[in-house]
């Protein structure tokens, strides 16, 4: 396949970090898109502010770049208003789970035909490396010199408790499953999340001594496991990798057009 | 055809407005006292095969809807003074973004939670300075459901044509108030269609790149061009740009094609105004008052007129100035601490000192209120 | 007969690169390594088995491994 065919080349090489995690979603991404066979003018990248949300521009989708932790308000619009298109919301952990966490557990509890990608990289890059809500107790952050006291969540069980059909997790060490579930995540007719561990070594990297980004890259290897191993019994830290979620609900789209056609009845 | 004379509150008069100027997606969250708006909608739209949506706040409402217009619809919001506080950032956005769309604010109390059940047009420099940074804007008022009913259709005519949001300014007593309302037939007011691009596939389209005439030609999302859209600086075809010189291109731009074009999208409605040595300036339900004075006074032949303005942003200064100019005394009637009144002073300069008759308590200025402040202007005791 | 995957070429755009190092830790053969100006480079051309591992993980989007389908032969070929 042809990357080039999908990538706005003109913005390149792109703004992220030499071995930012975040790049290697936007391989995977078009990958997927491709093997999905999906027109271009059929998908639509909705992000909001971050070092994730610039994904969208690279892509020669229809992109709207919107405003920090809206992105899935502006994407329920745009989904509900035209069906027919492909909806993917690439989100950094602050502008999902921080500004955007109210957005988030509604746009699941709807559960709106859209793809929720959560990039997962513990910390916020654009403005240089504070702590989110993902980042976890014990870290260092530049708002967290002292090591982090908030609690983190677990965005699998989050989107699950939120409603959300479609939950999946892997890391962008695992390339050829990230691919996959990105189609999975995208051909889910429903709200799908997908939480991509995806490394930050200028500043979260940096910041708690995680080495270089192929130390990072290692680390996903290491301390991860696919669900319902083995290891995780022995070894509880462990997180896993793999499908939480997949069911068929009534789809918001599809259940708007029943109302649609009850109220003209 | 009869025409249909319908008894409805302000509200449901705004809701039949949008939906005669061709309302597509509509996305709210209840706040008093604009919820009725939702209500009436979340009614006629379905059974229309319209989109209604009630988000989980504000915030994501007026995101919504910005979302929707890019796939080619015509979209609106409607809320309250905390509602349009939560809303001020996407406001900003589709300032930015030029993306056309409806906010209605039905004003009440504030700051903050404040007076909801009751009047007040505190919210008027808010609507004009409430996002942030340099931008131009457009609201407009009504003081009776017959053009409640019209500026509703108007604010959908300038958000296409000139791709920006348009809040229409109205007030708790306009909202709840019932009165008759004569619903215009099919064709009675113009509407303004979305102006789309005629450039086939694989010609480049410039989505931010301006015609002779002002006009910017949009596409839907799905459609063959595939651009992007960003509330950063941007160049012409939608991407990030911080270059100085195509940063302050795009301000202009945006303030430019509003404040350019005041005279084309100026509503008001004069009465008495050819002799009058006292001008009252007023809009919304504190305009009903201002008339009810103004008729008073005329049967006792003193010459007094007053000026309704519809549209308050961009302020029509011009037409300001010319209303006043051979005027004695100058007063505007609004229900807050002057807000519209400083726009009125910097129109008239130095030619003219500028009152301000007011209510703040959340009770409508009356005709009362009014002739009493008067009667002190006008040096004739209390 | 079973088609096998092989080698035409690389591509590096070298422009793209940023020299993470990614490409060349997760070679499962140790084809490529960082030239002096940092940029990845297929050094071991000849043990490049076109699994495609590093155009699929490399985060600036700067590898292309080219490949041509063979007939596989039976005796294999090494």
């Amino acid at each position: 396949m042809d990357v080039k065919y999908y990538l706005r080349e003109r913005f390149f090489p792109h703004l992220w970090c030499a071995g930012c995690g975040h790049g290697i979603v936007l391989n995977a991404l078009i990958r997927a898109v491709d093997s999905l066979a999906i027109k271009k003018k059929d998908m639509v990248m909705v992000s909001g502010i971050g070092c994730s949300s610039r994904i969208s521009g690279y892509v020669d989708f229809h992109s709207l770049h919107t405003l920090h932790g809206r992105a899935l308000a502006f994407a329920t619009g745009v989904k509900l208003s035209k069906p027919s298109l492909n909806v993917i919301v690439p989100m950094g952990d602050g502008d999902a789970l921080a500004i955007g966490g109210n957005h988030f557990i509604h746009a699941a509890r709807r559960n709106i035909n859209i793809t929720a990608l959560v990039m997962n990289n513990r910390t916020y890059g654009m403005t240089g490396g504070q702590f989110s809500p993902l980042s976890g107790v014990g870290t260092k952050a530049t708002t967290a010199p002292y090591m982090n006291i908030d609690r983190e969540f677990d965005t699998v069980e989050l989107a699950s408790a939120a409603g959300a059909t479609f939950v999946a997790r892997t890391t962008v060490y695992h390339v050829k499953q990230l691919q996959s579930m990105l189609k999975k995540a995208i051909k889910h007719d429903g709200f799908s999340v997908l939480e991509v561990l995806t490394q930050c070594p200028t500043y979260f990297g940096r910041k708690n001594r995680k080495g270089s980004a192929v130390d990072m890259m290692n680390n996903y290897r290491d301390t991860t496991v696919p669900i319902g191993s083995d290891k995780k019994k022995e070894n509880p830290e462990l997180i896993e990798r793999g499908i939480f979620v997949d069911k068929n609900l009534p789809e918001y789209c599809q259940a708007y057009a029943d109302l649609v056609e009850r109220a003209s009845a | 055809m009869a025409k249909k004379i319908t008894f409805v509150q302000g509200n449901e008069a705004c809701a039949l407005g949008a939906m005669y100027a061709g309302l597509d997606f509509y996305a709210g969250y209840p706040i008093t006292p604009s919820t009725e708006i939702a209500e009436t909608l979340a009614v006629t739209m379905p059974a229309a095969g319209k989109k209604f949506i009630q988000m989980e706040d504000e915030i994501s409402s007026m995101c919504a809807i910005i979302g929707a217009s890019l796939t080619g619809n015509k979209v609106l919001t409607a809320t309250s003074g905390p509602g349009f506080s939560l809303m001020q950032e996407a406001l900003g956005y589709a300032v930015m973004a030029e993306i056309p769309c409806v906010v209605v604010n039905v004003q009440r109390g504030g700051p903050s939670t404040g007076n909801p059940t009751h009047v007040s047009q505190g919210d008027v420099n808010q609507a004009r300075w409430g996002t942030h940074g340099d931008h131009s804007i457009v609201a407009l008022s009504a003081s009776n459901h017959q053009d409640v009913f019209r500026m509703t259709v108007e604010a959908f005519n300038i958000a296409e044509i000139y791709r920006t949001p348009v809040i229409l300014l109205f007030d708790e007593v306009i909202g709840h108030m019932r009165e008759k309302l004569i619903v215009p037939e099919e064709g009675e007011i113009p509407l303004v269609a979305r102006l789309r691009t005629s450039l086939k596939e694989g010609v480049n389209y410039h989505p931010y790149l301006p015609r002779e005439d002002g006009r910017l030609p949009m596409s839907d999302f799905g459609d063959v061009h595939r651009f992007n859209v960003t509330g950063l600086y941007h160049d012409m075809w939608g991407f990030p740009t911080d270059k100085p010189e195509l940063v302050q291109d795009l301000l202009r731009h945006q303030i430019n094609k509003i404040e350019n074009n005041v005279h084309k999208m100026t509503f008001y409605k004069s009465y008495f105004l050819e002799d009058a040595r006292t001008v009252l300036i007023s809009y919304g339900s504190a305009a009903r008052s201002a008339l009810s004075v103004v008729k008073q006074r005329r049967n006792r032949g003193e010459s007094i007129g007053l000026l309704e303005l519809n549209t308050i942003w961009p302020f029509p200064a011009e037409l300001v100035r010319e209303c006043t100019q051979h005027a004695d005394l100058v007063a505007v009637v609004e229900m807050n601490v002057g807000q519209l009144t400083q726009s009125v002073r910097l129109a008239v300069g130095d030619q003219q000192e500028v009152h301000l008759i007011n209510r703040v308590d959340g009770q409508m200025i009356i005709d009362k209120d009014i002739k009493k402040i008067l009667r002190i202007l006008q040096g004739r005791g209390i | 007969m079973a088609k096998k995957k092989k080698l035409k070429k690389h591509v590096i755009n070298r422009e793209w690169c940023k020299g993470c190092g990614i490409c060349v830790a997760v070679c499962p053969k140790n084809v490529l390594e960082l030239d002096k100006k940092d940029k990845a480079v297929a050094a071991r051309k000849q043990d490049c088995i076109a699994c495609q591992l590093c155009e699929q993980i490399c985060p600036d989007l700067a590898i292309t491994v080219m490949v041509k389908y063979v007939e596989e032969s039976a005796s294999g070929d090494k």
